[in-house]
């Protein structure tokens, strides 16, 4: 069984992590890219979630380098995601692929049936086994996170942000490579080392939050790099949910307890009352929070015609009439244009300047 | 009297013999908005966000065409309708998209509706809402029982082929009246079935008159309410996940059954620009249906920019299609 799974950022690393330690044969599909994207809208339904529309030529580029298996996240609604795989597989049947799925269903937090659901990815390894390659998988989506936040924080400080890039992207790779947990925290610590030393720029930096649609707001190819192209404005991104909490919550069915997204569904109150599918309440919330610690602004990111993140949008007025937190948000798909995305981003941050010049003399 | 105002979009077309009965019984007066109509669908457009659907944009035109006139505005936070089912999130976030958006909003009844869990029932919710308009507990059990009385009689309407239209104003007459017996089938030569959300297909403004144009094509037409709910959980239950959308499923269900009864010349499906479970339901169905039984299938997607002359002509192309079929 040659297996391979749809890109989101750097998820890459930890599922690699997790077949491999299973003793599987994963199949890495190339980074998304134009021409992953072509052909995922070639065959997806028009109205498709961007996401949907690139897995599905992730798995059709994997397919070329042999992969038969694939691996899918799913899902119990409303959010479309949960179906992603059932359509996904129609799709392939009627291309004539022949690839099979396998769809990790959200457990509920309960072994048992995490290992039956997916007895042909696991075969025959131990309880112990297959625990231990959660628990590894998980220690390299920290890893992960380290690097990617002390990036976000760094980006904008330094004079040579494109040096800090390559050190963080060889950072990434020997996480990737890492066979053991002091391998992993070796290369970040190294990470963190390698950076210290580094010429920084000086003055207030303008701080806004990133919120959305959990896939464009991790994957980088789906989101046009939106928080690059911050960071090389000057602006310190702070992401409101990573990529260990996404594991957890959709692949892992919450098994790690470490501190969840809850405070940021009470947060949404009185604007978002209810789970609207999604992260859609944890947008307003995170938008709520982010307002509450003196953020200059909020962006948000979510693929084109996105529901959850629709409804959140849809109240995000009030936030802002509340809070006076200025909100941009973005709708991607295959049809966004780079150049277009930086001109909004660019005279948003230059409002966001505005407003804090302004705060500042009228001194509050 | 307490007026209470039910904006005629969304799930007013499957819910409100249900509502009407229940508030009239109550002691208020029902007042619907009125059928859809450029000022209404203008006003939604301003005030709803960009991005949302049109089915959402229209009921915030239907919500500012009662705001000023009434004392409450149902709103129910429609949650889920059946168990491991949702309608939509956009439905879910519904009462709160209209109180960030829409100001001097009258107080809405949004009590949440949410049966996914197996628990929770009609009875319930409508007491709630009930408390809201401070009834007291007689009143309240006895309007849940006219309350009850006239949706199952709407619905029994439906499944006789009443088409659904004719059923509200069916249902919107005097109980204990006869009802009068379903209309003859039509004299059309194709049998065609018409899938889509209710508050699409049966708006006619919105259909841009669909079913009136179809049907003076010579076309009979069916729709999915023709199909009982049995038959429907019965048919999308064949499916390799169960889907989670129950407007969804009962297109999916409906479209199997008519595909299985061997009665039917074409299927059109009706979808709603941005809408998100179309999106895939739609596509779906679209492979399905090809597999199945080879029954041509049109999907006609509608936005706020469709225009009928456009309309008339994929109808025309559609039902010429199906005739020189029917010939062949
Ligand atoms: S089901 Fe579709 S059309 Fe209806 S509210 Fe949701 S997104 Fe809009």
């Amino acid at each position: 069984m040659k297996i391979t799974y749809p890109h989101m950022g750097n998820l890459y690393i930890a599922i690699r992590a997790l077949l491999l330690k299973l003793g599987l044969d994963p199949v890495l599909p190339p980074p998304t890219s134009r021409k992953t994207a072509l052909l995922g809208v070639r065959h997806a339904p028009e109205f498709a979630c961007f996401p949907l529309k690139l897995n599905l030529g992730n798995f059709l580029e994997a397919r070329e380098m042999g992969a038969d298996t694939v691996l899918m996240g799913g899902g119990i609604g409303p959010c479309r995601f949960g179906y992603y795989a059932e359509v996904q597989r129609e799709i392939l049947a009627d291309l004539g692929v022949s690839m099979e799925m396998v769809v990790l269903e959200p457990p509920s937090g309960d072994w048992v049936t995490f290992k039956t659901r997916t007895r042909s990815l696991v075969g025959d390894c131990s309880w112990w086994q297959v625990l231990k390659a959660i628990r590894f998988a998980w220690y390299k989506a920290r890893a992960v996170d380290a690097l990617e936040s002390k990036l976000l924080y760094l980006r904008p400080r330094l004079c040579e942000p494109l040096q800090l890039e390559a050190i963080y992207r060889e950072a990434l790779r020997r996480v990737d490579m890492a066979e053991n947990r002091r391998g992993l925290d070796l290369a970040v610590s190294d990470f963190l080392k390698d950076t210290r030393g580094l010429p920084g720029k000086s003055g207030d930096l303008l701080r806004v939050g990133l919120v959305g649609e959990i896939f464009t707001v991790l994957d980088p190819y789906a989101n046009y790099d939106i928080e690059r192209h911050l960071g090389l404005l000057g602006v310190e991104v702070t992401r409101s949910i990573f990529l260990s909490e996404w594991i957890n919550e959709h692949l892992f069915g919450g098994l790690f307890h470490v501190g969840g997204l809850d405070h940021l569904k009470e947060a949404a109150s009185p604007y978002l009352n209810a789970f609207v599918g999604g992260h859609g309440r944890e947008t307003v919330g995170a938008t709520v929070h982010f307002a509450r610690q003196g953020y200059d602004g909020v962006v948000q990111v979510a693929p084109f015609t996105c529901m959850p993140e629709i409804v959140a949008h849809s109240v995000l007025p009030a936030v802002t009439r509340d809070h006076g937190i200025p909100t941009l948000s973005f709708y991607l798909d295959e049809q966004s244009g780079v150049a277009g995305i930086v001109t909004r981003l660019e005279a948003f941050v230059d409002l966001l300047e505005a407003r804090r010049k302004k705060r500042l003399k009228e001194g509050v | 009297m307490i007026k209470v105002g039910i904006p005629r979009s969304l799930l007013y077309y499957s819910y409100f013999p249900l509502w009407r009965a229940f508030f009239t019984e109550m002691g208020a007066e029902v007042v619907v908005s009125p059928e859809t109509n450029k000022a209404i669908l203008d006003a939604g457009l301003r005030s709803a966000l960009d991005e949302t659907c049109l089915p959402v944009k229209l009921f915030f035109g239907h919500v500012l065409a009662l705001t000023g006139s009434v004392d409450y505005l149902l709103v129910p936070r429609l949650i889920s309708v059946e168990p491991k089912a949702y309608i939509c999130p956009k439905f879910m976030g519904l009462p709160d998209m209209l109180r960030a958006r829409i100001p001097n909003l009258p107080p809405l009844i949004d009590v949440a509706v949410d049966f996914s869990r197996g628990t929770g029932n009609w009875e319930n919710v409508l007491s709630s809402m009930g408390r809201l308009l401070a009834g007291d507990r007689r009143l309240i059990r006895q309007a849940c029982r006219s309350a009850q009385a006239a949706q199952s009689l709407f619905q029994e309407q439906l499944e006789k082929g009443w088409l659904l239209p004719e059923a509200l104003n069916g249902a919107a007459g005097e109980r204990g009246t006869e009802r009068p017996a379903p209309p003859s089938p039509g004299s059309g030569r194709l049998n065609i079935a018409l899938l889509g959300h209710d508050y699409n297909i049966y708006d006619e403004y919105i259909s841009m008159n669909l079913i009136k144009r179809l049907r003076s094509m010579g076309a009979r037409v069916a729709t999915a309410d023709l199909v009982s709910q049995a038959v429907i959980d019965e048919q999308a239950g064949t499916l390799p996940k169960k889907l989670f959308w129950t407007l969804g499923k009962k297109m999916i269900g409906a479209a199997f059954a008519f595909c299985d009864s061997g009665q039917f010349d074409g299927i059109i499906y009706v979808s709603s620009f941005g809408c998100g479970p179309e999106s895939l339901v739609g596509e779906l169905l679209a492979r399905w249906v090809k597999r199945r039984r080879g029954i041509p299938f049109m999907l006609l997607t509608i936005d706020e920019h469709s225009g009928a002359a456009g309309l008339v002509t994929r109808l025309e192309a559609f039902t010429d299609m199906l005739l020189r079929r029917e010939k062949g």
